[in-house]
């Protein structure tokens, strides 16, 4: 089990006080619905587990949400259940035939004497009465949802193939308040929006969070002073590098595969937008691109080799591929409808999810990067900022609506048939991107 | 064990990157440049606040004539000064022009629809569509900053034609107490 991230002590670096991980009480509490559903989800049951009343979480419930948010389970109605069992032994399986669930989760949380708690769980099929997947996660009080979360990876997977991406994390920018009193804050949170730490506060704008490979360290853009910067922080202490203050535009950071390099934007020399490419080890900065265009919103392709991007060279954003070695070519990727922008490739390297402006709408749209096969998922009309969950399997995104709603979250599965929104309690959310998986 | 190996080099990169990088400013001396600037960063995280945002609250800078008027407008997705907006730079242009010790930062903006880097590039080039107009009418460069806010700053937050309209803009925002003619 993860440790605990709310433990860090405080530490002043440069002189800025930095607390971050602590879980402050102001923050705007997202929660979730789930927009749609696919044709034919797996049924599922998913017991109430038996848990100390202390334990805070209700942790079958976690489960239950992940995997029906997935789009790809339908949950029995606690109602509906012919029994609680939480072990495998007590399962009637007849009983539970009748239900109509193809399988069903059962499990129990024990207090263990050092303070920790034991989750354990059992995936049963219900045809054959065999057990699909079971495990024990230990850990904190604290780290419990985390367990929860880990739990729906294993289910996920047992049953799909596909890795789960329950237990991972989101970086959002949230926009409260108005006028002199607007904040901008850079916030950390679970994928399903709990557990939010922020990462960083301002008056001015904070912009294009992205993280490192390993999910340590945020790059970001603030315009803090005025003008744009990027920064590189360390998501659990809070300790930042300021990597790039030019002249002009420091903009749309992004780390590459390898976790050493920094794909940016910089304005400065020539006045239009171009790419670069810092090396945040020796600092070497390579240029990228040289055509007088707006050329921005570099993606790294999964093997590091190219990177795609959005540029205005032929009069309207469409999405680009160059390769970073000198020299190298650069080949137009999109050609449907009249704008496209935000380029963010997958980590399985199949598609490319981007913002496309179709039937005066900005909608989240992907394109298979073999076969160009072009696919808008949402209905806009205001959506931009795509990020791949780790498993490549759904899009979070920002959404607006015409009628100045604030801004929330959203997620879609790549078959564009299942979403989640994750609606701020109170200002907008926007700019979000999701982490990596967690180390193993 | 790859991962711990990137890791480390990761490390041992910002490492590096933090002698070579400016450190980060104490938040807390920068408050006071703006009224009412003082953070609200109490809960945690690091704090970014220091003064105020120009061009919400900068009232310095010549006022007469086209003068008062700091806003130059664009069409959609284009980065062409146009109509009035010619007059505005032409004026200010030639107050800088006189007035070397004047210096100005351009904000450029866009609407809020599409995505946001896209926009911060769409904002920069309008930008620098009017300091180079700028530069052409004999201001020195020296005199002139640009930073594209893109649609992080819209002055009308309504999703409608007529806001979209008023939110494409370059800002020109005073840094510098009027300076006598010379």
């Amino acid at each position: 089990m993860k440790p605990a991230l709310t433990s860090i002590a405080r530490a002043t670096v440069f002189g800025v006080l930095l607390t971050p991980f602590l879980a402050a009480p102001a923050r705007a509490q997202l929660t979730i619905q789930i927009t749609s559903g696919v044709t034919h989800p797996v049924p599922i049951a998913v017991v109430p587990f038996a848990e100390p009343a202390s334990a805070g979480t209700d942790v079958s419930d976690v489960i239950q949400h992940d995997l029906t948010g997935s789009g790809r389970f339908s949950a029995l109605a606690r109602a509906q259940m012919p029994g609680t069992p939480t072990h495998a032994a007590q399962v009637q399986f007849p009983a539970w035939k009748g239900t109509g669930s193809d399988y069903v989760v059962v499990g129990r949380v024990k207090a263990l004497g050092n303070g920790e708690l034991a989750v354990d769980f059992n995936l049963l099929n219900i045809l054959t009465g065999q057990s699909v997947a079971r495990k024990r996660f230990t850990g904190p009080p604290s780290a419990l949802r985390n367990a929860a979360h880990r739990a729906s990876d294993v289910i996920y997977q047992a049953i799909t193939g596909i890795r789960g991406a329950f237990d991972t994390r989101i970086a959002y920018v949230a926009v409260i308040g108005k006028g002199a009193a607007q904040r901008f804050q850079l916030v950390v949170a679970d994928a399903d929006g709990y557990n939010q730490h922020l990462i960083l506060e301002s008056r001015f704008p904070i912009m294009s969070p992205a993280w490192s490979p390993d999910g340590k360290w945020l790059a970001y853009v603030s315009f803090e002073s005025h003008l744009s910067a990027v920064y590189v922080q360390r998501v659990r202490t809070g300790r930042r590098y300021r990597v790039s203050a030019r002249a002009g535009e420091n903009g749309a950071p992004v780390f590459s595969p390898g976790g050493r390099r920094l794909a940016l934007t910089l304005s400065g020399v020539s006045g239009y937008p171009q790419i670069y490419v810092l090396d945040l080890h020796s600092q070497h900065l390579t240029r990228i691109t040289h055509t007088p265009a707006i050329n921005t919103e570099p993606d790294w392709a999964p093997d590091g080799q190219s990177i795609y991007f959005t540029s205005d060279r032929a009069g309207q954003p469409q999405i680009y591929r160059v390769g970073v070695e000198a020299g190298s070519s650069t080949q137009r990727i999109t050609f449907t409808d009249d704008y496209n922008a935000g380029p963010h490739v997958s980590p399985d390297g199949k598609w490319l999810a981007m913002v496309t402006r179709a039937d005066g709408g900005y909608r989240i749209a992907i394109q298979n990067l073999s076969t160009g096969q072009f696919k808008v998922l949402t209905s806009g009309p205001l959506d931009s900022t795509p990020s791949f969950a780790p498993n490549s399997a759904a899009i979070i995104y920002s959404r607006r609506s015409v009628q100045g709603d604030p801004g929330t979250l959203a997620t879609i599965s790549i078959d564009g048939l299942t979403g989640l929104t994750l609606k701020p309690s109170q200002g907008a959310v926007q700019d979000p991107v999701w982490g990596p998986f967690p180390p193993k | 064990m790859r991962r711990f190996l990137a890791v480390i080099s990761l490390a041992a990169v910002l490492g590096l990157a933090a002698c070579a990088s400016k450190p980060v400013k104490p938040a807390a001396s920068q408050s006071a440049v703006g009224a009412g600037a003082e953070s609200s960063g109490a809960a945690g995280g690091a704090n970014a606040n220091e003064g105020s945002l120009g061009s919400q609250q900068s009232v310095a800078g010549p006022e007469q004539g086209l003068l008062a008027d700091r806003t130059i407008h664009f069409s959609f997705d284009s980065a062409q000064i146009q109509g009035r907006g010619v007059d505005i730079v032409a004026a200010h242009a030639k107050y800088l022009a006189g007035h070397p010790a004047a210096r100005v930062r351009l904000e450029g903006n866009t609407d809020d629809r599409g995505s946001p880097e896209y926009n911060i590039g769409l904002g920069m080039r309008r930008a620098e569509s009017v300091r180079q107009a700028m530069l052409l009418q004999g201001v020195s460069a020296n005199q002139i900053t640009v930073v594209s806010y893109g649609m992080e700053r819209p002055v009308d937050p309504a999703n409608t034609p007529t806001a979209w309209a008023k939110n494409r803009r370059v800002d020109i925002v005073y840094l510098t107490p009027m300076q006598p003619a010379q």
